[in-house]
C-alpha cells in the first residue's frame, strides 16, 4: 500500500477526486445517502473524536487509582464513564506500560484502531512498513520514531486481528506530582497510547 | 485469503515514516470517501467483515499500488456493483443511468451520532463451553482459506499460549461470506519472538493475536 496520497493534493481535480464526486452524486441521486450526514461524519472525526479523548482517559488513570483499576480490569465501561464509546471501540482493552514492559499496538491485516479514544489512525499506522515490521522488529520501529528502549525491556506487540481494540496506558512522567488531570492530559501524545512514543516531559508543556 | 493485506513480518518493508502534525484527512476526496463508506453500510446492508473482504480481495499489485482510501473506494465500489445498487456503466459514465433500488433505511444527519455511539458490538452469548483456558499451549492451524479470515499468515503453524479468553464473538470467516455470524470463542494468544522469527529472534519480544477457536488446536 502506497503513501502517495500527497500526489493528489497538487492536481486541481485528480482522477480520484472526480471519481469520488461522481460516486457521491450517483449515490445521492439514487436516494442512498444524505450528503448532510456525510458532513456530520467528517466533522465528528475532524473535530470531536481524536486523541485528546484518550489523553483524558490516561490522565484520569494517572490521578485516580480506582479509575485506573477499572480501566485495566474492563476498559470499555471505564472509558464510557468519560463519555467515549461506540464504533471501533466496542470492546476495548487497556494495557499498561511499566519499567519492564513496553506495549505496542498494530493491525497487520488492515487498520484496526480504537476510534473513540484515538480518532482515525494516522497514515503510518496503516502503512506497509508499520504493519510488516511491528510484529517482527518493534525495536526497529521505535528507532524509526527516534527512540530506543533498553535491551532488557520486554516488548509485547498486540496485533488487533479481531474486534478487540487495544489502548496503551503509558507511564506517568516523573516530576508531575500534584499536577491536575487537565494539565497531565497535555503530556499524553497519540503515539504514547499506540506504544510507538512516550508522553511529553513536564518541561515540554507550558 | 492469502493476500497482500496480510503484512505481518513481510520482508519488503522500509522505514516507518511518521508525519508530524498529520491532518485527519489529506484531501477533500478522502473526507468524502470515508464518509460515503460509513454512510452506505446502512442502505447497502453489508457488514464490516464483508467490507474488509471487499478491500483485501484484489491482486497484490493493485492492493499495494493504492493508497488507503483508494482501497476503501475500490472495496465500496465492489460492494455496490455486486448488489446492483450501482451498475458498471454508471461508474464508467460518472452519472446515473438506471433508477435507484429500494433500500430499507438510509443514514440521516440526525442519526449519525446515535449510529456511531451504538457501533457494532460483536460479542454474543456462549454457544458451547470454551475449549481452551488461560495458559493452555495452542498451535495456530496452518490453514489457507481462499475466503476472508483473520488468522494472519505469520502465526500459522506456530505454538503459542492462551493469554486471555475474550468471550464469544461474531466469526468473521463466516460473517464475511453471508453465511451468518456463527459466533465462536475468541482468545488472545501470545507467541514468543523466538517461535515466530527464528532467523531474527528478539528474546524480549512477545506478539499476541486475537484468534477464534476454529483457528486453534491443542499443542503439547
Amino acid at each position: 500500500m502506497t503513501d502517495h496520497h500527497h500526489d493528489h493534493d497538487h492536481s486541481e481535480l485528480s482522477e480520484t477526486e472526480l471519481r469520488v464526486r461522481a460516486l457521491e452524486s450517483i449515490l445521492t441521486e439514487k436516494g442512498y445517502i444524505d450528503p448532510a450526514a456525510l458532513d456530520v461524519l467528517i466533522e465528528t472525526y475532524e473535530t470531536k473524536v481524536g486523541p485528546r479523548n484518550g489523553a483524558r482517559v490516561v490522565a484520569r488513570a494517572w490521578t485516580d487509582p480506582a479509575f485506573r483499576a477499572r480501566l485495566l480490569a474492563d476498559a470499555t465501561p471505564a472509558i464510557g464513564e468519560l463519555g467515549y464509546a461506540g464504533r471501533q471501540g466496542e470492546h476495548i482493552v487497556a494495557v499498561e506500560n511499566t519499567p519492564e514492559l513496553q506495549n505496542m499496538v498494530v493491525c497487520t491485516l488492515c487498520s484496526c484502531y480504537p476510534w473513540p479514544v484515538l480518532g482515525l489512525p494516522p497514515v503510518w499506522y496503516k502503512s506497509a512498513p508499520y504493519r510488516a515490521k511491528a510484529v517482527k522488529d518493534p525495536r526497529g520501529v521505535l528507532q524509526d520514531f527516534g527512540f530506543e528502549l533498553p535491551p532488557t525491556t520486554k516488548i509485547r506487540v498486540w496485533d488487533s486481528t479481531a474486534e478487540i481494540r487495544y489502548f496503551v496506558l503509558p507511564m506517568r512522567p516523573e516530576g508531575t506530582e500534584g499536577w491536575s488531570e487537565e494539565k497531565l492530559s497535555e503530556l499524553v501524545t497519540r503515539d504514547s497510547m499506540i506504544g510507538t512514543g512516550l508522553p511529553k516531559q513536564p518541561g515540554e508543556v507550558a | 485469503m492469502d493476500g497482500a493485506h496480510d503484512m505481518g513480518g513481510v520482508p519488503w518493508s522500509g522505514p516507518v515514516k511518521p508525519e508530524p502534525n498529520e491532518p485527519v484527512f489529506h484531501a477533500e476526496w478522502e473526507r468524502r470517501a470515508f464518509a460515503i463508506t460509513l454512510a452506505m453500510a446502512m442502505p447497502g446492508g453489508w457488514n464490516i467483515d464483508m467490507s474488509r473482504f471487499a478491500r483485501e480481495n484484489r491482486p497484490a499489485a493493485d492492493y499495494l499500488g493504492m493508497s488507503y482510501y483508494e482501497i476503501w473506494l475500490a472495496g465500496l465500489q465492489q460492494l455496490l456493483l455486486e448488489r446492483h445498487l450501482v451498475e458498471a456503466d454508471e461508474v464508467a459514465a460518472g452519472h446515473v443511468l438506471h433508477p435507484g433500488k429500494a433500500v430499507p433505511k438510509i443514514l440521516t444527519a440526525a442519526d449519525v451520532a446515535a449510529m456511531l455511539h451504538r457501533g457494532g458490538p460483536t460479542e454474543r452469548g456462549p454457544v458451547a463451553p470454551a475449549l481452551f483456558k488461560v495458559g493452555d499451549p495452542v498451535r495456530a492451524k496452518d490453514i489457507h482459506p481462499p475466503t476472508h479470515t483473520r488468522l494472519p499468515r505469520y502465526v500459522r503453524g506456530h505454538i503459542g499460549r492462551i493469554e486471555a479468553v475474550r468471550g464469544v464473538h461474531v466469526f468473521p470467516d463466516s460473517n464475511a461470506n453471508g453465511t451468518g455470524e456463527a459466533p465462536q470463542w475468541l482468545y488472545t494468544v501470545s507467541f514468543s519472538g523466538a517461535e515466530l522469527w527464528p532467523d531474527a529472534p528478539d528474546p524480549m519480544l512477545e506478539v499476541t493475536v486475537d484468534a477464534f477457536e476454529p483457528y486453534l488446536e491443542p499443542a503439547r
